[in-house]
């Protein structure tokens, strides 16, 4: 499913993954309401690990990313998510915090060169493996062709989900340069506007695959 | 300010068509490039130094009085720096996710973690959160009865009688950026908030007020903002606790609401029912009407919405009631009532004319008297229409979609809306390098307020937009409005293009001496300031300023003031055409057609995008959306993307968009129009699903349970 489009997912250990996988260990799920400590959590599921594993957090540990083609270093807890790394301690605030659950795709960057909710993926998990940005794309006086469609078709309004959407339409056009309307409905469905501008996306999308406006 | 003698009275007034370069052309909004790139700075981007985050504990029941509240555990948790009670033992509770307690700490996750360890218990109260059922509801409280003419005489009279009962629900603005702010206090009497609002000039007295400091001593910034619809125009409760818990801890605050409680508590458009008769002539002339609406927006129940709508039948009589519930409270959602009583009225007059036999574009058109004085334009409106949608050729009566089980039908509904250009006040700069300023507190919420500034100064002073500044969203320029009611556009162009029209009289009388002439003949055009009669007589633009020495040229404008430059009134009329598949229940829009006026256009491009975005919203409300609330625990349950549905790109359809303009539209003013074109689409959908299957689906959302029930007595007549 990985190359179609929709829906964007890490390759690694996505965090509903992990909460998955904790809450079969223990308590993690129900949290919230019962005051489960992550420390009484990870002591309960440690014999289970095999060997060799390498054990970080709960505290913070420092990780190093690749974004951009910049490398950036920060110390982080474990449950930090890319999303949050990015905006709050990265400075890298392109990609928007909207549903915090992986449906809404406010948040698409690249990870290995692939549309991921960066807001479902663990900041660690991501740490070393190429991420690209919607600040990596293109400047304001050196536009993107794609993002230059963007504007041209008025493809924003609030501008709030922009960055996702395109992001999630560059990913499109770097495995299929010349898409249909179908396929860009297809690749673009996991990505919600509140302002209503698909029919400037549609035209913005088309005109950047018609004019080679991917790079 | 004392008047000046030398300087020439000025006739305020737009430009006309043919001398517009900038005016109603087809303009790239400015700040799409910071916006593509992901350089705008929304509030929620923000992250001044020290910055900590707040998380507020919530409570889950939807009527409730808090017994026991203890904060001394949250206190002692690792990171923590502020904690305050909001609604503290002995307050009632009057909706599920209404704020009990904040904390602030030094990262998101800590402050998560010590609001688990708020203690707050709770005395669970009775609730009532089913307001279609009007009959089980504890408190009604009934409206006064507007009534007009005859109308039991009328309706017995009447060749043709409908009855029927419409229902439109409870939905959620669903803002992508979520309400909040940040708050910090720059010393211990001045407040600096980055807010997400519609109304930066207001927001700051309400701050104030919270926090006992005086209004001029906060300052609200915001550049950027990622949606409100209408449902951010308050400080609201968290913003002042926000700008508390800022002082309390020494530091900035960020508090930004999750998107459950963002779906839940920071969004409400009333819901509304109705129960509607109407009686026609033989021939389809409307001649009496007589209904009963009710609906809910929380506690404080819900407004009346306009019912009749865009028609007024001479004899008539309806009555509103409102319910309160223990729902969170109603926000203004995008022309507040209309798109209810668009709905209720439009899905009546269609069944009217099924009974009639008659296409409903006739029906409509033979009532144009009744709609008063915008009859002429949804005339000229409808046609346009017409021929944009093969409504004519490709109209069918009811239940003739097709033979196989995707039925196909079309359906339209019109509207209307005010939109006079609010209290606005403008300050222009010249700058002596040539360099124009436009600074005002206004807003862009993605409607295009920065662009239609920046064209309004940019045409006026006779220079490309590039050469023009405009700065807005922050509480140290002039105040202007709130960005409701659709009254933005009218109230920042008019007051600009005063400002602008002010300063260049000023360098007219600077000019004219240089000229040889009187400054009531000059004019500003391409970069020049010239003699209109002689355009060959002329000072380059940087000549001009030159004369105004070392110091800056600073204008005012305001709105309202002298001259036609704004007004109120628009219509619209929109045509849907939709397949609906009988076996599954679901409907998908072919196409929408939307044929709107505004009066002048200032920017083509972004008032289309208005349109257009009024269309998707409207085909998510008419298909999807509806805040679902559990009957039996009082809350809310579908609070995020995936089960609270809004339209993708793939479930629109083709969209054409129609915007009226030339003589009888132009010489208006500038009218606003955000709000309008999203009144008609829930009910041209709904008609155009009843067209299709034969059958009225009574109440949105058009899911496909609800298409399957409205089938179902007919599948049930026919296998019988």
């Amino acid at each position: 499913m990985a190359d179609d489009g929709k829906p964007p997912r890490s390759p690694g250990l996505s965090r509903r993954d992990f909460l998955r996988g904790s809450a079969a260990a223990g308590a993690l799920g129900t949290g919230l309401l019962a005051g489960a400590s992550v420390v009484d959590e990870r002591k309960a599921s440690a014999p289970r690990l095999e060997a060799g594993t390498e054990i970080v957090g709960p505290g913070a540990v420092p990780m190093t990313f690749r974004i951009n083609g910049k490398t950036f270093d920060a110390v982080l807890e474990p449950r930090v998510t890319l999303l949050d790394a990015l905006r709050d301690h990265l400075d890298l605030t392109g990609a928007k915090r909207v549903c915090d659950r992986g449906s809404c795709g406010a948040c698409t960057v690249h990870l290995d060169g692939k549309p991921v909710y960066a807001c479902s993926v663990l900041a660690i998990e991501a740490a070393g493996r190429p991420i690209a940005t919607v600040e990596g794309l293109g400047s304001v006086e050196r536009l993107h062709p794609l993002q230059a469609a963007f504007v041209d078709n008025d493809a924003q309004q609030c501008g709030f989900c922009t960055p996702g959407f395109v992001m999630a339409a560059k990913a499109l056009l770097d495995r299929n340069p010349d898409p249909s309307l179908d396929e860009v409905h297809h690749a673009l469905s996991g990505n919600f506007c509140r302002c209503g501008t698909y029919a400037g996306m549609r035209r913005a999308v088309l005109a950047a695959a018609k004019g080679g406006g991917h790079a | 300010m004392p008047e000046k003698d030398d300087t020439p009275k000025v006739e305020y007034r737009w430009p006309e068509a043919k001398d517009c370069r900038l005016i109603g052309k087809r303009i790239s909004r400015l700040d799409g490039p910071a916006k593509v790139t992901g350089s705008a700075k929304y509030t929620y981007d923000t992250h001044p130094a020290g910055m900590l985050y707040a998380k507020v504990v919530r409570c889950p029941h939807a009527h409730a009085r808090v017994t026991k509240l203890d904060l001394s555990a949250a206190r002692r948790m690792p990171g923590v720096r502020a904690a305050r009670a909001i609604n503290g033992p002995g307050s009632e509770i009057q909706w599920a996710l209404d704020e009990v307690a904040v904390l602030a700490a030094t990262s998101e996750e800590a402050a998560e973690d010590a609001a688990r360890a708020v203690v707050v218990e709770y005395e669970v109260l009775p609730h009532f959160v089913t307001e279609e059922q009007i009959d089980r509801a504890p408190n009604v409280k009934a409206g006064e009865e507007e009534a007009a003419g005859d109308p039991e005489g009328a309706m017995a009279a009447a060749a043709v009688r409908i009855k029927g009962r419409y229902g439109i629900p409870v939905v959620a603005h669903n803002c992508l950026e979520a309400h909040g702010q940040i708050c910090e206090w720059t010393d211990k009497d001045n407040l600096t908030a980055w807010c997400s609002t519609q109304a930066v000039s207001a927001v700051a007295g309400q701050l104030a007020e919270g926090v006992g400091v005086p209004a001029a001593n906060v300052r609200v910034i915001t550049q950027y903002m990622g949606g409100g619809f209408g449902s951010k125009f308050s400080a609201d409760r968290w913003g002042v606790e926000c700008a508390r818990l800022a002082r309390e801890a020494g530091a900035p605050v960020k508090l930004m609401l999750e998107r459950a409680p963002e779906l839940t508590v920071a969004g409400d458009r009333p819901s509304a029912y109705a129960e509607i008769e109407v009686g026609a002539a033989a021939d389809g002339t409307i001649t009496a009407w007589s209904s009963r609406s009710w609906g809910s927006g929380g506690p404080g129940g819900s407004g009346s919405p306009p019912v009749p709508y865009v028609f007024q039948p001479p004899n008539r009589r309806h009555r509103h009631s409102s319910i309160p519930t223990h729902k969170a409270s109603a926000r203004a959602w995008r022309a507040p009532n209309h798109p209810q009583g668009c709905f209720l009225t439009l899905s009546a007059i269609e069944d009217l004319a099924h009974a009639l036999k008659m296409d409903p574009l006739a029906l409509v058109r033979k009532n144009l008297p009744i709609t008063g004085k915008l009859a002429k334009v949804y005339g000229e409106e409808l046609a346009v229409a017409d021929g944009l949608m093969g409504w004519k050729e490709r109209w069918h009566p009811r239940g003739e979609g097709g033979k196989g089980p995707v039925k196909q039908g079309l359906g339209l509904a019109l509207h209307t809306w005010g939109g006079r250009g609010h209290r606005s006040n403008c300050e222009v700069t010249i700058y002596p390098d040539g360099a124009a300023e436009a600074k005002l507190c206004s807003q862009d919420l993605g409607t295009g307020t920065r662009t239609v500034v920046a064209i309004v100064l940019a045409e006026t002073l006779g220079l490309p937009l590039a050469a023009v500044k405009v700065s807005l969203g922050d509480t140290r320029y002039p105040t202007s409005g709130g960005s409701g009611g659709s009254t933005t556009v009218g109230g920042v162009s008019a007051s600009t293009r005063r400002a602008a029209q002010n300063a260049l009289a000023e360098l007219f009388a600077k000019a004219a001496p240089e000229l040889g002439t009187t400054p009531d003949l000059l004019e500003a055009v391409d970069g020049t300031v010239r003699v209109k009669a002689s355009p060959e007589h002329k000072l380059t633009w940087r000549q001009a300023v030159g004369l105004l020495g070392r110091t800056p040229l600073t204008a005012s404008g305001a709105n309202p003031g002298p001259g036609d430059l704004t007004n109120s009134g628009v219509g619209g009329v929109q045509m849907a055409d939709v397949s609906v598949d009988v076996e599954t229940g679901i409907v998908r829009i072919n196409k929408m057609v939307a044929v709107q006026d505004c009066g002048l256009i200032i920017d083509l491009k972004t008032a289309e995008s208005q349109v257009y975005g009024s269309l998707i919203m409207g085909i998510s409300y008419a298909l999807s959306e509806e805040k679902v609330t559990d009957p039996v625990t009082g809350i809310m349950l579908n609070t995020d993307f995936d089960s609270y549905k809004l339209a993708g790109i793939g479930d629109v359809g083709e969209l054409v968009v129609h915007m009226m303009s030339g003589p009888g539209y132009d010489e208006r003013g500038v009218i606003g129009l955000a709000e309008p074109p999203v009144v008609s689409p829930g009910a041209a959908i709904a008609n155009a699903v009843a067209n299709a299957v034969g059958v009225r689906v009574p109440y949105l959302p058009l899911t496909p349970e609800r298409v399957l029930d409205a089938l179902a007595p007919a599948t049930d007549g026919r296998t019988a």
